[in-house]
């Protein structure tokens, strides 16, 4: 792949800034030379037309949502509407300085003000927060709301967090990050939280645990009133992560089914893009007896408009420069506002359809190893597949059919998973094809084995030797070797 | 490959290779296979006390991590320095060249509970 | 719904295909009881026509946008030069997922690639990954990772650190169970790192600070020891200043919204994260690495990846997943669209814009800067007017100015901090010292 380092420098790039029009000023007299940089950094000088294709050939070497479907479990690949992608531009969201004076910038704090009213509605709990910027990020403020709350209560024994064999890796690491030890609590043979293991690890060193509702194999956890409260009779908190949102808005709300704190994925649920990994955002909200301990500033409805209150000596304090990604907050408010309360429904109620069309259909040519209604994803299992064909291997094929693979070998406790998430925005054209294709696929591998092994041959590169990137790290352009240098 | 009968075993796939105060350490060729090609491994400092089933450091494939422990309480006497440049030789040759450590075995009676090949082989199968 | 596609008889086909005689059967598996609590939201669905003209009504409601800025603290109005925009929305890069399935994720990870070389570019570091949330949240990640190396639970703070970044530290280190020690500034607004305290894993400084000034780093390193050193840096006047990897920083850290972001009410932003190739296993979130693929041709994956969540688990370096993919795209197009030169013109209007409003300002009586450090693109002000009343004649003009509080939060009576970029025209400047004199 040609980077931005190949490319053969010009004379003069220049000219998208004006000539200076104040009297100029050399750094070395202004600073100081010790100060100055000595040599310029290598970045070549181009013209935007060199510019312009370099990255339109790059962005041809991608796959995004509007390729084709995208079912990677979990991440809740659905459409990115252009309306939100347009409004999220407005001059009026796009210029604006965060320290501006609040009179200056009500559109915006209104603006987020009834974003956080809406999902407050959604989640069934007492108040929202809008400052933390992904999904990791709010169960890191999660979690340190929980130590915040047991610090003032004087219960500073509570350090240990339980989560569920299924949990996505980001949970443990975010307890961690926060200080707390990690228990996990295995699944039962139905792939739901095995509720004897749970009630022996209550006691009066945990804080509390961690569930994704429904859980990463697709499986709404049909005992949840039950596990929550007997997280709540050991004096425990629950947290629940959304990220699986998509599968129950708009008919049930997480504050009913016990929840302390439940993240939103806004990136995931209310269908602002991934962007490549993000920025995304991660609202999170909160039962009463949190409320107080929510990141600084909160923003507040006055008499006379809407404003930023600092004065909240309980609060955990900040966990983002500012107000959170306000300009991802704009376009899943776009989004909302589109849907209403019937779209929301429509949402759960085509993206749990989708699922379940889609798992039935497969079920017969790939194990399913929960057999059982789904919610809006299902895993499958490539173990047992023939001539020693893997996961890996029918993923790297569905490359070739030109389809984006199913998240694969997650979760750890399904082997060989192909964890699959068609979402609400795929119709039943779409399902039929990308079942069809993964028939195809099982029959290659009893036929045609060397077809997936030898997978992909329609991508811009064939399989990529991740050993060899591991072993040999070569993480920035190496300037003395060029272009072809592998390593 | 077959489990040198000179060596003994634990039931976290570590191999312990015992001479007079002295134990060489290394993962097994089954902990290899089931681990893929090995990327990296984080090997302790010189001097490091560890106690039985103590930390001692991690042996990393593309896609996953395991730990390695101390078979027997001891001191880190000398480690595989060419490990870091060749963490291949781990897979190559997992109990000769791909040793990782070698500890000072403070508590000899500690190795009576090792396994010995025919019965880590029973646990294997 | 129009994003949705299926239409009643696809529904009707599908339920049968899976033997259900209902919709709601698909949700037998919640408890009834939560199914009977849930309260719809008050909101009907509107058109696509109804919901821009609802939120352009959001948009004009933000006078801020129609002023002129004199903002910064961290966040500046520099110009984004058209290029950016476009690349940024073509569908491949935005509605793409983080690349975990290399062969079709090339263009994010190339991109990415470069980014890294970008940073350590700027930055004179040898390795930077993917991106942080933001500059705070990069910087807590730093002084994190510093007590990892060498964890001696305190890490000394400069006091004239940026505030947004202070606090999110605060409360990162408080749940890590770090100490923070403050170190004092001088009169210059240096900050006085002889007198940081012993023993701590790391020093933590910002260049420029939060009054503008620029630290003097030379020597700082030798005095730490082996403790780590932290350099909080604006990226963009590396296009002039000396990086901080060339006074032996371990870590640089820093806020990238200056390369080619929207100020978006802040966010989304770029949190840059550059270190030295010997902690690499210790490097918190997402890197790009080159590799070749079956055929030996070269290509780009992510690249030691055991030190992440997904692999592991509560024993990772960080729990950042998603990150600031599109914003570090948005900065490397930005350089891209620029080049060296490009970036040594515009450092250089900043500086000379900055100094040509300070200069002519204190040339008025009655002003002078607070502090006599050197400074990039922006300064602070001391009236002997209330500094209020200052602000309130700028503001009359039609210029965006921040009040004193968050200075005074610093230690620093009745200031003024003023920001200066390339937008800024002479004509708005000299507008400006005027609305400053009393002039109209």
């Amino acid at each position: 792949m040609r980077t931005l380092f190949d490319h053969v420098s010009r004379d003069a790039a220049d000219g998208v800034f004006p000539v200076c029009d104040v009297p100029s000023r050399k750094a070395d007299d202004v600073l100081g030379a010790g100060l100055v940089r000595a040599q310029a950094p290598r970045i070549p000088n181009l013209s935007e037309g060199d510019v312009a294709r370099h990255y339109t050939q790059l962005s041809k070497l991608n796959y995004g949502v509007d390729d084709g479907i995208y079912p990677l479990g979990s991440c809740t690949m659905k459409y990115n509407p252009k309306l939100n992608e347009d409004v999220a531009r407005l001059p009026g969201f796009a210029n604006v300085h965060p320290r501006a004076d609040e009179a200056l910038v009500q559109g915006s704090l209104g603006l987020l003000y009834d974003l956080s009213q809406l999902l407050r509605g959604i989640s069934g709990l007492a108040a929202v927060t809008l400052q933390p910027v992904a999904g990791a990020h709010g169960e890191l403020a999660g979690m340190f709301l929980f130590k915040r709350y047991f610090e003032e209560r004087g219960e500073t024994g509570r350090t240990r967090v339980l989560l569920p064999d299924s949990a996505h890796g980001t949970n443990p690491a975010s307890a961690a990050v926060a200080g707390f030890s990690v228990t996990e609590i295995r699944s039962n043979d139905r792939g739901t939280v095995d509720l004897d293991a749970l009630r022996t690890e209550l006691d009066s060193t945990v804080a509390g645990i961690m569930l994704t509702v429904p859980n990463t194999l697709g499986i709404f956890e049909e005992s949840i009133l039950e596990v929550t409260r007997a997280v709540h009779d050991a004096g425990g908190l629950c947290y629940f992560d959304g990220a699986n949102l998509n599968s129950f808005v708009g008919r049930a709300r997480p504050g009913d089914m016990g929840a302390d704190i439940f993240h939103f994925n806004l990136h995931k649920t209310l269908s602002t893009p991934h962007g490549g990994g993000g920025p995304g955002a991660g609202a999170v909200a909160v039962s009463r007896p949190l409320v107080e301990y929510l990141p600084v500033p909160w923003i507040e409805k006055t008499g006379s408009g809407y404003r930023l209150d600092w004065d909240h000596p309980k609060s955990i304090g900040s966990v983002h420069a500012f107000y959170g990604n306000f300009l991802v907050a704009v376009r899943a408010y776009a989004y909302l506002l589109q849907l209403g309360d019937s779209g929301l429904r429509a949402v759960s109620e085509n993206a749990v359809l989708n699922a379940n069309y889609l798992q039935e259909r497969l079920k017969t040519t790939y194990p399913l190893p929960y057999d059982r209604l789904c919610k809006h994803e299902f895993v499958l299992s490539g173990e047992g597949l023939p001539n020693g064909v893997s996961t890996l291997d029918v993923a790297k094929r569905l490359i070739d059919y030109g389809v984006h693979p199913p998240t694969v070998y997650f979760p750890l406790i399904v082997h060989e998973a192909l964890m699959i998430e068609p979402t609400e925005t795929e119709g039943r054209e779409s399902l039929d094809r990308f079942a069809e294709i993964m028939e195809a696929i099982a029959k290659e591998a009893r036929e045609h084995p060397e077809l997936l092994h030898d997978a992909p041959v329609n991508a811009p590169v064939r399989r990529l030797d991740q050993t060899h990137a591991a072993r040999h790290p070569v993480l920035s352009y190496p300037f003395d070797k060029g272009e072809s240098a592998a390593a | 490959m077959a489990y040198p009968t000179a060596f003994r075993y634990t039931k976290e796939h570590e191999w312990v290779q015992i001479e007079g105060k002295r134990a060489r350490v290394g993962i097994t060729d089954h902990a290899q296979a089931e681990l893929g090609d090995v990327v990296f491994v984080e090997l302790p400092s010189m001097g490091t006390v560890v106690k039985k089933g103590g930390h001692l450091g991690t042996v990393e494939s593309v896609k996953a991590v395991s730990d390695l422990f101390a078979p027997v309480s001891g001191k880190v006497v000398a480690i595989n320095g060419d490990l870091e440049t060749s963490p291949e030789t781990v897979n190559q040759s997992p109990h000769a060249d791909g040793w990782i450590v070698v500890l000072e075995i403070s508590d000899p009676s500690e190795a009576n509970d090792l396994l010995d090949a025919a019965a880590y082989e029973a646990f294997l199968a | 719904m129009r994003y949705l596609p299926n239409a009643d008889a696809d529904r009707r086909h599908m339920l049968r295909a899976i033997g259900r005689a209902s919709v709601d059967e698909l949700f037998s598996d919640i408890p009834r009881d939560v199914l009977a609590a849930y309260r719809p939201l008050d909101l009907a669905s509107r058109s696509e026509l109804e919901v821009l003209d609802e939120l352009t009504r959001y948009a004009e409601t933000n006078e801020a946008a129609k002023r002129v800025s004199l903002l910064g603290g961290g966040i500046y109005d520099h110009y984004v030069p058209r290029l950016v925009g476009h690349i940024l929305g073509r569908s491949e890069f935005y509605t793409a997922y983080t690349p975990y399935q290399p062969e079709i994720s090339q263009g994010t990870l190339t991109a990415m690639f470069e980014f890294q070389t970008l940073i350590c570019e700027l930055t004179g570091m040898e390795i930077a990954n993917a991106s942080m949330y933001d500059g705070a949240t990069a910087l807590a990640e730093a002084v994190l990772m510093a007590d990892r190396i060498r964890k001696r639970r305190r890490v000394a703070v400069a006091g004239n650190v940026l505030p947004q970044f202070r606090r999110v530290l605060d409360t990162y280190a408080w749940a890590a169970g770090i100490e923070l020690l403050d170190v004092p500034f001088a009169s210059s607004g240096r900050c006085a790192w002889d007198r940081a305290p012993n023993d701590i894993s790391a020093l933590v400084i910002q260049s420029p600070n939060a009054f503008g000034v620029i630290e003097s780093l030379d020597g700082l390193k030798k005095q730490l020891g082996d403790a780590l050193l932290i350099v909080a840096t604006y990226p963009l006047a590396l296009g002039l200043l000396a990086p901080p990897g060339a006074f032996g920083a371990d870590v640089v850290v820093g806020e990238g919204q200056c390369l080619g972001l929207p100020m978006g009410f802040g966010g989304p932003l770029l949190g840059i994260f550059a270190t030295r190739m010997e902690f690499l296993r210790q490097l918190p979130g997402r890197v790009a690495g080159r590799t070749v693929d079956a055929d030996g041709k070269v290509g780009y994956t992510m690249a030691a990846q055991t030190r992440e969540q997904h692999i592991r688990r509560e024993r990772a370096t960080s729990n950042i997943c998603t990150n600031s993919a599109l914003c570090a795209l948005a900065a490397t197009v930005y350089l891209a669209s620029i080049g060296a030169d490009g970036l040594r013109h515009v450092a250089e209007l900043n500086l000379a814009k900055a100094h040509y409003l300070a200069d002519q300002v204190t040339r008025l009586r009655g002003f002078a800067l607070a502090f006599d450090g050197p400074f990039f693109n922006e300064f602070v002000l001391r009236p002997t007017e209330a500094a209020g009343v200052v602000r309130r004649r700028l503001a009359d003009a039609g210029f965006l100015v921040e009040d004193s509080a968050e200075l005074e939060e610093l230690g620093v009576k009745n200031g003024l901090r003023i920001a200066v970029t390339e937008r800024r025209s002479k004509a708005e400047l000299d507008c400006a010292v005027a609305a400053l004199g009393g002039k109209r």
